[in-house]
């Protein structure tokens, strides 16, 4: 008996170990440019950040499409990459951290713009950024952007913060939460642009290794200070919900659906300036249903879905049209969240993106993301 | 007619069954194959060679910049694993973790056992049985979010502490509250095998050691306790083991990373890094594998 059993172990394993590589190139990718929209497949399976998918304007999509949607939500960047690398989805809601690793990982479909008619409207900035158009080919359509925030307790927090700097000092020492992601590197790095100019950091995604060094060593300060990094923003709620955190960076939307649950906070933009994201529809190489996706993005490109979401959300709509219906949606949301602000806002936000070795210095010497990732299990630990 | 021909199929059925009854029962060996192929194979199948997968690709890597796998042999993912400062101390940390909630159930279920099975009556054990499993008909995750509203700066347990007039505590997010948080999930797995162990002492062990003039406290510490360790052994394969694997309630009550965090987030999240998170995941097997030799030599496994 024994003999036996060690045999079949022995084949099992090698069996199992040639299934793997086979397994490894399943179903076939198609990289050609969407120029034209078929007949609907009925169904839509999406990557989403949480709050971007709201009933409100994904049932009307279904009854004008007959697309049924069903929707993940993607905790990170990081996350979003690897769900789409799967197969299983037809588009996301990505990131600058995200887009430009999807299209060079060749996980996504160009599109062709002309099918999108409110593209058009979109502000300038985003209808090729570099973000989400190479060499011309535009692969997705850009959505909305925002900026990450300051977010705290009024009752608590006294005075008023004005600058990011009350997350690095011991002032609410066990009441500061952050995102758990490793992205939150550049905030620190933005504070440290302002404060120690000496170290000569221009882009908080672009630093060297002695900027990176002193960018981590003022995170790995901050750990005994941080009560939770959150991971999802129903974590950082619940947190402000029940007095566990009093003050944090945050996004706008854990700010709506506080105060929406009559919560005594605040946000604002700290005079250091903020990190932020600006958001693109991008549809896999691997979709199923990339007709239902191209509706998709052309359905939420239209100023009222833009408007809607905006106010959700709390951030700032590509389509200049979004305007007018937000104010007819919510007196005053318009001017609130951005939507009509000039270029110079816009290019007051540093917009995530992926952190190359071949950064804008023409040095060479950066730290790329795997060390970004690295560092961030380090600080953490 | 018809019922002629069905007759003779009926018969030679019965033959067939007769002849492969009298081969089987000729050549023990076929017997033995035929009743063990089944659950074997399923074993082989199912379990070892997904151990054998998650060997293999252990040795890969990932490509930094596509973040696809790459299918040469290294050594890097087990250097990183070993070297690396942060994933020793990760490692380390999930370790002691696991210790002290092993320690900690021992502690409170051997009291609770010996109740259960040497004081209390019928009707009290029964009630006490399903007490203890009673909280496992839930959802662990349910309960981990129960823990997190009592232990939360304006939970249950700090509105309690204000009400007595005592000083509240921080404990939510710290590693106090993983280890109050396991030590409750995995005592069910603790008192089960220390009943079991208890219950199996007979009486008349312990009349003689009254009758040779031991003391409660002798009999206790050199009847009792040795023959109740091996049922303590086995209840700590599961507290041990469960601790060293779980995830969930780490991120749900901790601010920090156990192992299984580490490779949560490698294989969703980080990169997709599934050969670092198959070699990272070897650690709790060698710890495991390390912590059931000492455990056999314990007896352990006669008392399961």
């Amino acid at each position: 008996m024994r003999r036996i059993r060690r045999g079949h172990v022995l084949i099992a394993a090698l069996a199992a170990a040639l299934c793997v590589p086979a397994s490894g190139v399943s179903s076939a990718a198609d990289n050609s440019m969407i120029t034209k929209i078929g007949k609907g497949e009925g169904k839509l399976n999406l990557i989403a950040w949480e709050g971007y998918t709201q009933p409100q304007w994904v049932k009307p999509f279904t009854k004008a499409t007959g697309c049924k949607v069903s929707a993940k939500y993607g905790g990170s960047s990081d996350e979003m990459v690897t769900l789409m690398r799967t197969g299983q989805y037809d588009a996301v809601s990505a990131s600058g951290d995200a887009s430009l690793r999807l299209i060079l990982g060749k996980d996504v479909r160009g599109v062709d713009p002309k099918l999108v008619p409110d593209f058009k409207n979109f502000i300038s900035a985003l209808k090729s950024p570099s973000h989400n158009t190479v060499k011309g080919v535009h692969y997705g359509i850009s959505l909305q952007w925002g900026p990450n925030t300051l977010l705290y307790n009024t009752k608590k927090v006294k005075p008023a913060p004005t600058s990011w700097g009350v997350l690095y000092s011991s002032k609410y020492k066990g009441k500061i939460t952050v995102p758990d992601n490793a992205i939150q590197i550049a905030d620190a790095a933005l504070y440290l642009s302002k404060t120690k100019p000496g170290l000569g950091i221009k882009d908080p995604y672009e630093l060297n290794s002695a900027q990176f060094k002193a960018t981590v060593d003022l995170l790995k300060k901050q750990k005994p200070l941080v009560k939770k990094y959150w991971a999802t923003a129903g974590d950082e709620i619940d947190l402000f919900k029940n007095g566990s955190a009093t003050i944090g960076a945050s996004w706008p939307y854990q700010t709506n659906t506080l105060i929406a649950a009559k919560a005594p906070v605040k946000d604002l933009i700290p005079k250091e300036g903020a990190t932020g994201w600006a958001d693109t529809w991008m549809i896999s190489s691997k979709a199923k249903h990339p007709n239902c996706a191209m509706q998709w993005i052309k359905w939420v490109s239209t100023p009222k879905v833009q408007a809607q979401q905006a106010i959700y959300f709390g951030e700032t709509p590509a389509n200049t049209k979004a305007c007018k219906i937000m104010d007819q949606l919510s007196k005053g949301s318009c001017a609130q969240y951005h939507a009509n602000a000039s270029s110079a806002y816009f290019n007051s936000i540093k917009f995530w993106k992926t952190p190359v070795k071949a950064c804008g210095n023409g040095k060479n010497d950066c730290m790329d993301y795997t060390k970004w990732q690295q560092a961030w299990t380090d600080i953490k630990s | 007619m018809t019922s002629q021909a069905y007759e003779a199929g009926g018969r030679s059925l019965t033959t067939a069954r007769r002849r492969l009854s009298a081969a089987l029962w000729r050549r023990p060996w076929l017997r033995a194959i035929a009743l063990l192929l089944p659950p074997l194979g399923w074993m082989v199948v199912f379990y070892l060679a997904a151990l054998a997968v998650l060997f293999v690709s252990a040795f890969w890597s990932i490509d930094s910049f596509t973040g696809k796998l790459t299918h040469v042999w290294t050594w890097t993912n087990f250097d990183t694993v070993f070297t690396d400062k942060t994933y020793r101390e990760i490692a380390w940390r999930t370790i002691w973790m696991a210790a002290a909630v092993t320690v900690t159930d021992a502690v409170i279920a051997f009291p609770f056992a010996y109740f259960m099975a040497r004081v209390a009556g019928p009707r009290l054990r029964t009630l006490l049985f399903v007490l203890v499993l009673l909280p496992r008909w839930s959802s662990s995750l349910a309960r981990i979010y129960a823990w997190r509203l009592i232990l939360n700066q304006d939970g249950a347990l700090n509105w309690s502490l204000a009400k007595l007039g005592l000083p509240e505590q921080g404990w939510a997010f710290t590693n106090t509250a993983m280890w109050i948080v396991f030590s409750y999930i995995w005592l069910p797995f603790m008192i089960l095998p220390v009943y079991a162990a208890l219950e199996r002492i007979p009486d008349s062990y312990l009349e003689a050691s009254r009758d040779l003039g031991a003391r409660n406290w002798t009999t206790l510490r050199r009847v009792i306790l040795p023959l109740a360790l091996p049922g303590i052994v086995a209840g700590s394969i599961f507290t041990f083991s469960l601790t060293l694997g779980d995830y969930i309630t780490p991120s749900l009550v901790g601010n920090v990373d156990f192992i299984g965090n580490v490779i949560y987030r490698n294989v969703l999240g980080l990169t997709n890094n599934l050969p670092f998170a198959a070699a990272y995941a070897t650690v709790p097997l060698i710890v495991m594998g390390i912590y059931l030799v000492i455990a056999k030599r314990l007896g352990a496994f006669e008392a399961l």
